[in-house]
């Protein structure tokens, strides 16, 4: 497979240039990050929680087969219709199957990554669809011909100003108005026109309940509903993973989903769709697109528990100074860059290094996931099935022989040092990859080993 | 094979070894006055809590606090007289123009400030939503303190439900909050003390 996009590293280049800029969006996600932090320290079973969310849906994984099985019957006895697809295309047929049925070419859409993650509106206009993305932060990134950048804050990257030049130009507001209730009244009045007249409507799906065969979708702007009541069908799309067991246990992720997300104790709406109201359609649509191959690998299954809150995003160092644009995936950041090499090695082989391994990731994790550990195991899995970057490797390379041998580790850290004291562009230029965004260090007179022998002879 | 029957073989083939659900998922908060809670925490999502003691007392309070709007929903019989919109709609559409709703709900959660609303009481499920202003009446005694209490009085959900907490909101402009995004504009909760 070719690559068609800047890798990670090429990327966030691009998105350092402005540097004011780039601080603004570290610290704006940062505070959604304290947020949480707030919000999680007042629940004093917050670790229980956790424990509780990651054995549950360990348990899911371990039966996923019944689960699934279980939710189908129960969805198609409450008047559901249940399909499953194999892969995106797959799923992108369903729809457009589903809408030529009915003779509908306009539909509405609440936020659902799933879609993201097959293309599903570029197919579905190829096809003569028109798709209208009702969450605000996705509008504004549709109307910019843009992919979401976050998960949960598909806008999080845009200014004011940017949003206030886009609805000028789209929705006839004022010129120059930045003022975001203005902006988004303005989008109130444009999606509630759609909302009125669109016959199909397609959510997410946040939790599938095997018990019941209910679905839950959660939302602040209440869009999913504004759609999904007034459309003759709604098609409701999710990732098997989402199935959980018992509707009990929506206690515990309801709990923990908009805590970890924006530390809102929940959100707004979390809607409960069981049975399609009188004289509408249910559609909800299985996709696998991978997940039983990722199901499959020891070492990366547990991601396959996320529940797609964002926290991993908003605390990762790396994800808030180089944006989500830069991660070239659906789901950016930490958990993103673990699921993406199982959909294509070739293609995000990059990703797993666009992180510190800081662990920063897994502390805020609301199930759990090892997301450190896991993106430490891709690296050595790409470099051995040869998808790492051939100075990488010489790097690697270089490195393991400089530390296997200690003496040479010894000398060849003098050396560095005096090369550095006595040379100092040698290092401070920009060919030197550790340059970028920082000076190097002032190198010490001694190593710690040297500094540690003269002392111990005391 | 169908993509059904291909899925799930291969989940079969790749699913790791079975392991018991956790024994313990549900906990219990125990706030030292529920209500007060419910109360505190609504009050932080722009929701004002009004106790009332009778149905006289709610349509007095709903005839103060709407003064002047019109096309008024409401589900509940005692109101009739005053909200005169009909429900009566074969399309859902038609609540368009709805500019308050108030509708009666099943019990709040004092955690989040989340008030449970279904099939149950609701004609018509984009009411709530659709509606530029929304009221909902629970019953006093009906708080219970965490979502593990909110599931376990809910047994069966019908066809439909929805927690709400609070009027819609958006913060996707600069994390700036902004109420009233798609849904209501504003919410109330009557408690009701009378059954």
């Amino acid at each position: 497979m070719s690559k068609t996009v800047m890798e990670h590293a090429e990327a966030s280049e691009v998105f350092n240039r402005d540097e004011p800029y780039v601080n603004w969006h570290d610290e704006t996600l940062w505070f959604v990050r304290q947020k949480r932090d707030k919000s999680s320290r007042q629940l004093p079973e917050w670790e229980q929680l956790r424990e509780a969310a990651s054995g549950i849906k360990h348990y899911v994984l371990s039966h996923l087969d019944e689960l699934l099985i279980s939710f189908e019957q129960k969805a198609k006895e409450n008047g559901v219709q249940v399909h499953w697809a194999a892969n995106a295309a797959e799923h992108n047929e369903i729809v457009l199957g589903l809408l030529k049925k009915h003779r509908i070419d306009k539909m509405v859409k609440s936020k659902s990554m799933l879609t993201e993650e097959c293309h599903m509106n570029e197919f579905l206009h190829k096809n003569g669809i028109e798709v209208i993305d009702t969450d605000l932060g996705e509008r504004i990134v549709q109307l910019r011909n843009e992919p979401p950048s976050h998960i949960v804050l598909p806008a999080i990257h845009l200014k004011k100003k940017d949003i206030g030049d886009l609805f000028h130009e789209h929705l006839g507001t004022e010129a120059g108005a930045t003022d975001p209730q203005y902006l988004t009244e303005a989008a109130r009045q444009h999606l509630r026109d759609k909302f009125l007249t669109r016959r199909a409507a397609l959510t997410g799906v946040n939790f599938a309940v095997a018990e019941t065969g209910g679905f839950v979708v959660s939302t602040n702007e209440g869009n999913a509903d504004m759609g999904a009541h007034l459309a003759d069908i709604h098609i409701a799309c999710m990732g098997f993973e989402k199935i959980i067991p018992k509707q009990e246990h929506l206690g515990v992720f309801l709990r923990l989903l908009a805590r970890s997300a924006t530390g809102q104790p929940i959100t707004t709406y979390s809607s409960h769709f069981k049975k399609p109201r009188e004289g509408q359609e249910m559609h909800i649509i299985i996709v696998d697109n991978g997940r039983s191959t990722q199901l499959g690998r020891k070492d990366f299954r547990n991601s396959l528990k996320c529940i797609r809150c964002g926290a991993c995003m908003n605390t990762c160092p790396v994800y808030r100074r180089s944006g989500g644009h830069s991660y070239h995936n659906a789901v950016a950041g930490p958990i993103g860059s673990i699921l993406a090499p199982n959909l294509d090695m070739t293609k995000n082989a990059d990703l797993p290094f666009a992180s510190t391994l800081c662990g920063s990731c897994s502390n805020v994790c609301p199930v759990k996931i090892d997301i450190h550990d896991q993106l430490y195991k891709w690296r050595q899995v790409l470099a051995k099935e040869g998808h790492v970057h051939k100075s990488k490797e010489i790097g690697i390379r270089a490195m393991s022989a400089v530390l296997a041998q200690p003496r040479f580790y010894q000398w060849s850290g003098r050396l560095g040092r005096t090369v550095m004291r006595a040379m100092p562009f040698v290092v401070n230029n920009a060919l030197n990859p550790w340059y970028k965004q920082r000076d190097m260090p002032e190198p010490p007179k001694e190593s710690f080993r040297d500094w540690y022998v003269r002392n111990r002879k005391n | 094979m169908s993509s059904r029957d291909r899925i799930l073989a291969q989940i079969r083939q790749n699913k790791p070894e079975a392991v018991p659900l956790p024994a313990v998922t549900t906990f219990k908060s125990d706030f030292a006055d529920t209500e007060e809670k419910f109360r505190e925490t609504l009050a932080a999502i722009y929701t004002e809590v009004i106790a009332v003691k009778n149905l006289e007392e709610l349509t007095q309070k709903a005839e103060e606090l709407y003064k002047g709007v019109v096309n008024r929903a409401t589900t509940i019989p005692a109101l009739s007289a005053w909200a005169d919109f009909s429900l009566n709609v074969s399309d859902p559409h038609e609540l368009e123009t709805v500019e308050i709703a108030i509708v009666q709900a099943e019990f709040g959660v004092a955690e989040n400030g989340a008030v449970w609303i279904s099939d149950r009481y609701l004609p018509h499920r984009v009411l709530p939503f659709i509606t530029q202003n929304l009221a909902i009446v629970i019953p006093r005694n009906a708080l219970v303190d965490n979502m593990h209490e909110a599931y376990a009085r809910l047994q069966d959900t019908l066809g439909w439900g929805c927690f709400i907490a609070g009027p819609s909101k958006t913060a996707d402009i600069e994390q700036s909050l902004v109420i009233g995004a798609h849904g209501a504009r504003s919410m109330v909760i009557f408690l009701l003390e009378d059954d």
